[in-house]
């Protein structure tokens, strides 16, 4: 395996006296898919943005590219380098996009930040990364409340690609998303990481599309990791009992739900 | 579900009859203020006793006042400064009110903290009050009303600014640009502030109403436009010994504008904030709109 | 479960050619298009379809919870009784034999009231229960959802409990009015897997136990493979396929439950790329004039661009395929 392209050490963030993430450690390798599975309160979010430096890391070592993003950047070249390194995509579609601002203006706005292109190539590169997600000229022109949930998404992933990262991150990025419109999606991240090279950290709850987007795959509960190891043998031959257990929610055919005794107690907030 | 959605949606968008009419209102005072001297051949200020309260005749459709001065001249004049005033207010406290509240949402921490605090302070300071005191201390004048009610209405502008700036810094669109690099300046003015334009021109309409009648209220009292400068106010309280004597026209005419003008204002405000999705609207409470204000 | 689908003995929801029509922007707008579907007493059927299929709609034309302006034709019969023609006392008992669950258990529960409160309301002002005994009856109820210490949980408040506590809490307020028939509109799609597996045993165990029959509106064909007896799938406010769900699921008759099924990643493997649909789900007013389906459909043919295809009976089952039969020889359904 090559040098790892983003490195977490140690991560730890507490919220006041709540722990939301403690002492997690992982490597994403350059081109790689690394899943994060994890429900609600798992800090599984957390992690992703303290990555992107939306929030401050209590402990811990956040390294991509080689270069530590521990601390808040100091200077706008700083924070425009990070942005070429690493992006992220939200799970809300509705909310991703500036609802005055076209798809085309977007991009445009994005390239203006990170390249020296000219205009016209500046449009060229726009044109290339609408044609990259599988959105027309007419879509890339229209204001965002004219567009799909899943247009929307693609829009956010061509963004967060128009600053040419080396990893990308998927925050629930394809959850809100109607079935057929996911599997557009998906294919469109496979094409796009087969075509650019980028690699993906993927924050899901949803084991299938964790099975069908990544390489790797980290469990994580209560801010920590339970399991990790590659996608096929962790949702195969769970080790861990939550991993057992949460496989075994997933409904399918001949599921029957199960009550789990005593597990009710521990719900309580 | 998706129905549901649209269908709420449906009644957004346009102002509705009172509404368009409000608008209509606006505008027709505003063309009538600009066009004003045009409008009459008589001079607002050119005063003959001889036509103490003389009523209307050819060149005079309105009559005269206690000092014999044309009533059309003086409220076509009048509307100018009992427009202007306002507008200078809005634009004053709008403009403040809006680079505090971004300022305090977008860097949060202590400056959000100071800002915060100091909104409390200035919330215990009635506007009207304010300006009569600073009219007290630095004598009448229509700047100083102007100033006075500026910073009386800062807090309120600014903390529902300082909310709505919150919660749309908080969407996803503006963490991607902070995650792209973008600078803060570039994300408030390219960004924020556009998408928070619509709140910001209802509560300026609403806005725009209060500080006309409060200016009307310090000019009433002698503190703000001084006579014989012709302003509704003044006129409102000029037009008061004629009452007595049973010539109603100037405090009426003076008066009637004022209350058209502030009524228009504020039902297209209140249109203007329906839109945007802002629950009811917020201010200075009011006594022709008991318990709606906001008073801390 | 045997022969679901033949047992019609005792139809206890009969919706038939029911047609819905709301004002949107001004216009009277089809949200539902002829839908015809039936539950029997003590059946699970699912309604599986995308947003803007219409199956929320659906189940709001069941108890008349329309929103104003709607205009609906067909009918609808729950126990023999034409829905449409109750009134007052009537219509409240019609509500309390079909409750309805929803997808935001926050969204429908008074905040600043306690779940004792919320649960004793409703039989206090119907039956004039004293408050001991409405009390007794809440803290059952809450076992039979597998909340237990009852008592303390009547004096809690909302925000005290977790999503999927919560939504026990709302169907035991479904349970204590004694329904027939449970309208459940996504009640698990806001909950983390885990928890929902539980909220759907609980589901399941009150059916068996109390032979309630259940409508369990939801856009994953898997799990509604996985609880109900039969499924029903919805598109552009029309059914396009009822079946029993195990074949539904793994032998699919409509083009369109095939590309729902395909579209899902599976648990199992992975696929080199997922077999997708061009386009995206269009509501009722926005579909052709031919089989709404088909500007998406592999297997379009020009008649089914000329012809609106009628919900008809086939392998045990009803299709809304005008090529249903020829594409089942050419993939070799087997016949039931």
């Amino acid at each position: 395996m090559s040098e790892a392209i983003l490195r977490v050490e140690g991560l730890r963030k507490v919220f006041g006296q709540a722990v939301a993430v403690g002492e997690v450690s992982f490597s994403l390798p350059p081109a790689g898919a690394l899943a994060v599975v994890g429900e609600s309160g798992s800090g599984k979010t957390t992690v992703a943005r303290m990555i992107v430096g939306l929030e401050r890391p209590t402990a811990g070592h956040v390294t991509a590219c080689g270069r530590d993003r521990s601390q808040p950047a100091r200077s706008a070249r700083e924070r425009r380098r990070r942005g070429g390194e690493v992006q992220i995509v939200f799970q809300d579609p509705y909310a991703s996009l500036d609802p005055r601002q076209s798809p085309a203006a977007a991009l445009e706005e994005v390239l203006r930040l990170h390249t020296a292109l000219d205009r016209g190539r500046r449009r060229a590169r726009v044109a290339e990364l609408a044609d990259l997600v599988g959105l027309d000229e007419r879509q890339m022109a229209a204001r965002p409340a004219r567009l799909s949930g899943g247009q929307r998404q693609r829009v956010a992933i061509a963004r967060a690609l128009a600053a040419e990262p080396r990893i990308l991150i998927l925050d629930e990025s394809v959850a809100a998303l109607d079935v057929s419109i996911q599997a557009q999606v998906l294919n469109v991240l496979s094409q796009v990481r087969e075509r650019t090279g980028v690699a993906y950290l993927f924050i899901s709850h949803d084991l299938a599309v964790v099975r069908q987007v990544s390489d790797d795959v980290i469990v994580m509960r209560h801010g920590a990791i339970v399991e990790r190891g590659p996608t096929g043998r962790v949702l195969d031959a769970p080790e861990h009992p939550y991993t057992r257990l949460l496989r075994a929610s997933v409904p399918g055919p001949g599921w029957r739900p199960a009550r789990r005794i005593g597990q009710e107690a521990k719900e309580t907030r | 579900m998706t129905a549901l959605a649209l269908l709420g949606r449906g009644r957004r968008g346009g102002l509705g009859a009172l509404g368009t009419t409000a608008a209509v209102v606006i505008v027709a005072a505003v063309v009538l203020a600009v066009l004003g001297p045009a409008l009459t051949s008589a001079d607002p200020d050119a005063s003959d006793f001889a036509n103490a309260y003389a009523p209307p005749g050819p060149g005079h459709r309105l009559g005269f006042d206690g000092q014999g001065r044309d009533l059309l001249a003086r409220l076509l004049t009048g509307a100018r400064t009992s427009l202007l005033g306002p507008l200078w207010v809005v634009a004053l406290s709008m403009t403040a009110g809006t680079l505090i509240a971004i300022a305090a949402a977008w860097f949060g921490g202590w400056l959000d903290s100071v800002v915060s605090a100091a909104l409390d302070v200035m919330f215990a300071f009635p506007g009207v009050l304010l300006a009569m005191l600073v009219a007290a201390v630095f004598g009448p004048g229509l700047s100083a009303a102007v100033l006075a009610l500026s910073v009386a209405y800062l807090p309120y502008i600014a903390r529902l600014l300082r909310g709505a700036a919150l919660a749309e810094r908080r969407k996803p669109y503006v963490q991607a640009l902070e995650v792209q690099g973008a600078g803060s300046v570039a994300i408030c003015l390219r960004h924020l502030v556009p998408n928070l334009m619509p709140l910001i021109a209802a509560q300026a309409t609403l806005f725009f109403g209060y500080a006309m009648v409060d200016l009307a209220i310090v000019s009433y009292f002698g503190l703000g436009v001084r006579p014989p400068t012709a302003d509704w106010g003044v006129m409102v309280a000029g037009g008061q010994p004629g009452v007595l004597q049973g010539y109603l026209a100037e405090s009426l005419l003076a008066g009637g504008c004022i209350v058209v003008l502030v009524v228009a204002f504020n039902v297209l405000g209140e249109r203007l904030s329906d839109d945007c999705g802002q629950g009811g609207t917020f201010g200075p409470s009011r006594w022709w709109r008991p318990g709606r204000g906001g008073t801390a | 479960m045997s022969d679901p689908i033949n047992r019609r003995m005792s139809d206890l929801l009969d919706i038939s050619g029911l047609t819905v029509r709301l004002p949107l922007q001004g216009l009277p707008r089809t949200v539902l298009s002829q839908v015809s579907l039936r539950v029997g007493a003590g059946e699970a059927v699912g309604l599986v379809g995308e947003s803007g299929s219409g199956k929320s709609m659906t189940a709001r034309s069941i108890v008349r919870l329309l929103p104003t302006g709607a205009h609906a034709e067909g009918s609808i019969r729950f126990g023999g009784a034409d829905v449409a023609a109750l009134r007052g006392p009537a219509l409240r008992e019609l509500r309390r034999r079909v409750p309805m669950v929803f997808q935001d258990p926050r969204a429908h529960i008074n905040p600043v009231r306690t779940v004792g409160d919320f649960l004793t309301e409703a039989l206090r002002a119907h039956g004039r229960t004293p408050r001991r005994a409405a009390e007794e009856r809440a803290v059952g109820v809450l076992e039979e959802v597998g909340v237990a210490g009852g008592r303390r949980r009547l004096r809690q408040y909302p925000h005290e409990l977790s999503g999927g506590l919560l939504q026990r809490v709302m169907i035991a307020a479904a349970l204590l009015t004694e329904p027939l028939l449970l309208l459940a509109d996504e009640p698990t799609t806001a909950l983390d897997v885990t928890t929902q597996a539980e909220v759907m045993a609980v589901l399941d165990e009150l059916r068996r136990e109390r032979g309630l029959a259940m409508l369990f509106i939801t856009h994953d064909l898997e799990l509604a493979a996985a609880v109900c007896d039969r499924t029903a799938v919805m598109y552009a406010g029309r059914v396009m396929e009822v079946r029993a769900s195990a074949l539904l699921h793994q032998h699919p008759l409509h083009p369109y439950t095939t590309a729902l099924s395909a579209a899902r990643p599976r648990l199992d493997r992975r696929a080199e790329r997922l077999v997708t649909t061009p386009g995206r789900p269009l509501s009722a007013f926005e579909a052709p004039h031919g089989c709404p389906f088909a500007p998406r459909c592999a297997h379009v043919r020009q008649r089914c661009h000329d012809t609106r295809p009628d919900l008809l009976p086939l392998a045990g089952g009803q299709v809304a395929c005008l090529r249903a039969e020829e594409l089942r020889q050419e993939r070799a359904v087997p016949h039931e």
